[in-house]
């Protein structure tokens, strides 16, 4: 076999694993859909009723239910559906009169914003507590973050939000109350991205960012709390493997500083399955969202969600659980890529 | 006793049995953190078993002329907005949460081996069909996936119950199928099968009996996190309704007035930790002990 037959061979590797890469996307994508959509089934309101209110009679039923389209097969039903949403028509809210597709990309932002500074606490926090808990095993540092990341899978998150609320906004006065902007501000800054802490900042209003900053933080740090867990736990248990290994007692043997054996040769060795974990935990934020935000009226995607569902506004409890789980795949495929991608033993 | 217990050569499979259950009770007894769970976790049963003993007045009712008194050595963790006391409340919400736990376990559990050993076992388009579904539901976060049944189902206990059985068996079928491949191409399973025994005979009393442990142990583990879930549920009002004591519900009553009676939503929060707590640990010391693959450290 010559040079030119192995690259080319490497070539068609490569694309036939980005199209099986392509195919699992898309159906895991269906499976999704058929999910939500299936629930969408089981709700006991009937669809038509909500429409045509009780007092209608039976033809005008019949009308309405042909109209809806749900007089047609399940399954026809079913590939309607996702024709829709590959459109990205998630039907209309009944609780805020617009389109669902429109309500969400006007409230994710805002949820995108507290989970990056959520999962950037996380990380800051987390891979040093892991790291210090592992080399020092089975000491007091180390029973005190195993704990501290136990409570992480212990503590409602709904709770901590209000705890966090009585002791730093009520008690201390640290930061700001529920909300993403003093009201003052509401609405004055221009949105570009719709991620207030950027827009104030192109805005040049410098009090707007102080004030959302102080509205974010504490949320933010909760969120954090919760993926710095996780996260610490994971950091804490890939460096045990690390440090048992006979590289590093080689590595000290040599004579080369402790702090140089565990952050260089030992947590070098942990970066990409990090990677992995740290999509993992951006993931599971969203999902810590929820919570989090309806506690502090953030005026998020999870706010959006539990708003919803107090005004039996399925469209939009649907197109947002739909949104969190096409998101949550999505982050999810880009951290096994990038893990193929940075680690060569994977391919 | 002790020596029947250790004996290496049982005479009757009850007697391995119960030997092999003492020598896991005398592992887990080495461990100070899985006993600090089982201690919580015996607290626990205890409390829903002699609710009406510990706290005889009910929780239920209504005391106008005792609204929102701090706590007081008369209510140790005061009075809600209706004048009940938050100790007795919490005792009685011991059932509910026991309740929760150990219909989800009932539920999930046998459901997600079940599917598991069938897609381990018979592999092929079955294995490829089945895992796809369970792949679905573990692409979704559980809680929204929750709040959309529960939504989808209507609130309600019962309806909680089942929006979290729904979303946590598909972790149980991964874990019973990886079980199942290890298993699948043993010896003792050719034995089996030549010796001419049906399929539904080798899934359910050979492979599944070995896939008992590491179920036990993840469902212990899982139990912290349904426990959390069956609460965020009740917080949003879909869960159990008032005037339930179940804790969730509890705090999201005392919402409105966090910042004047503190009390109020903090208590029922910290009776979640606890519990939440007491699973985790059991549920750690019980991988140490039951799973020789995991390391001990």
């Amino acid at each position: 076999m010559t040079a030119q037959d192995i690259s080319t061979s490497a070539i068609g590797g490569t694309t036939l694993a980005l199209a099986r890469f392509v195919v699992v996307v898309a159906l895991t994508f269906l499976g999704l859909l058929a999910l939500t959509f299936f629930i969408g089934r089981v709700i006991p309101i009937d669809p038509v009723l909500s429409v045509v209110g009780d007092r209608a009679t039976p033809e005008q039923y019949e009308v309405a239910r042909v109209a809806m389209g749900l007089d047609r097969p399940v399954i026809v039903q079913f590939f309607s559906y996702v024709r829709d949403v590959l459109t990205f028509d998630l039907g209309m809210s009944v609780s805020t009169n617009r389109p669902v597709a429109q309500d969400l990309a006007r409230v994710f932002p805002a949820t995108l914003e507290m989970a990056t500074i959520g999962i950037l606490i996380g990380i800051g926090l987390g891979i040093p507590a892991g790291v210090l808990a592992a080399a020092n095993q089975g000491r007091a540092v180390d029973q005190i973050i195993r704990v501290v990341a136990l409570l992480g899978y212990s503590v409602p998150a709904f709770w901590l939000g209000l705890v966090g609320l009585l002791l730093f906004y009520a008690t201390l006065g640290w930061v700001e109350g529920p909300g993403r902007v003093s009201i003052f501000y509401d609405g004055i800054t221009p949105v570009v991205t719709g991620i207030l802490l950027v827009d104030s900042l192109l805005d040049g209003d410098l009090t707007v960012f102080k004030s959302a900053f102080s509205h974010i933080i504490l949320p933010a740090s909760i969120l954090g709390v919760f993926s710095l867990a996780y996260i610490a736990r994971m950091t804490r248990s890939f460096m045990l493997d690390q440090l048992s290994q006979e590289y590093i007692t080689t590595a000290r043997v040599k004579g080369v500083a402790e702090w140089r054996v565990i952050w260089v040769h030992a947590f070098g060795a942990i970066r990409v399955p990090l990677i992995t974990v740290i999509g993992l935990s951006y993931a599971g934020l969203l999902e810590g969202s929820v919570m989090i935000e309806t506690v502090f009226s953030w005026p998020g995607i999870g706010n959006y969600l539990t708003t919803a569902l107090f005004n039996a506004d399925m469209n939009a409890v649907l197109g947002a659980t739909l949104v969190i789980g096409a998101v949550m795949i999505m982050i999810n495929k880009i951290s096994d890529v990038l893990y193929r991608v940075l680690d060569p033993r994977s391919r | 006793m002790r020596e029947w217990l250790m004996d290496d050569s049982p005479a009757s499979r009850s007697q391995a049995a119960a030997g092999r259950a003492y020598r896991v009770a005398l592992d887990l007894l080495r461990n100070p953190l899985a006993v600090v769970g089982a201690l919580i976790i015996a607290a626990l049963i205890l409390t829903a078993i002699f609710a009406d003993a510990i706290a005889p007045d009910g929780p239920g009712g209504q005391f106008l002329d005792r609204r929102l008194l701090p706590p007081s050595s008369d209510y140790w963790f005061g009075t809600d907005q209706l004048g009940r006391d938050i100790f007795t409340r919490i005792v009685h919400g011991a059932e509910i949460t026991l309740q929760i736990v150990a219909l989800v376990a009932i539920i999930s559990a046998p459901v997600g081996l079940l599917i598991g050993a069938i897609s381990g076992y018979f592999g092929g388009w079955v294995d490829r069909a089945l895992m796809g579904v369970t792949d679905v539901f573990l692409s979704m976060p559980k809680l929204v996936l929750a709040l959309a049944f529960a939504a989808a189902l209507g609130p309600g206990i019962e309806n909680a119950i089942i929006a979290i059985a729904i979303t946590t068996w598909p972790a149980y079928a991964r874990i019973a199928r990886a079980e199942t491949l290890t298993i699948r191409n043993t010896e003792f399973i050719a034995a089996a099968r030549l010796l001419g025994a049906s399929h539904i005979r080798i899934i359910t009393r050979h492979v599944l009996p070995l896939c008992t442990s590491s179920m036990i142990i993840r469902v212990t583990l899982d139990m912290a996190g349904i426990i959390l879930t069956a609460a965020g549920l009740g917080f949003l009002g879909l869960g159990a309704q008032p005037p339930e004591p179940e804790w969730g519900a509890m705090i999201s009553g005392g919402r409105s007035f966090i910042y004047d009676q503190w009390w109020v939503s903090t208590f029922p929060g910290f009776a979640i930790i606890l519990v939440s707590l007491g699973f985790c640990f059991l549920g750690d010391g019980l991988r140490d002990v039951l799973d020789p693959k995991s390391e001990r450290n």
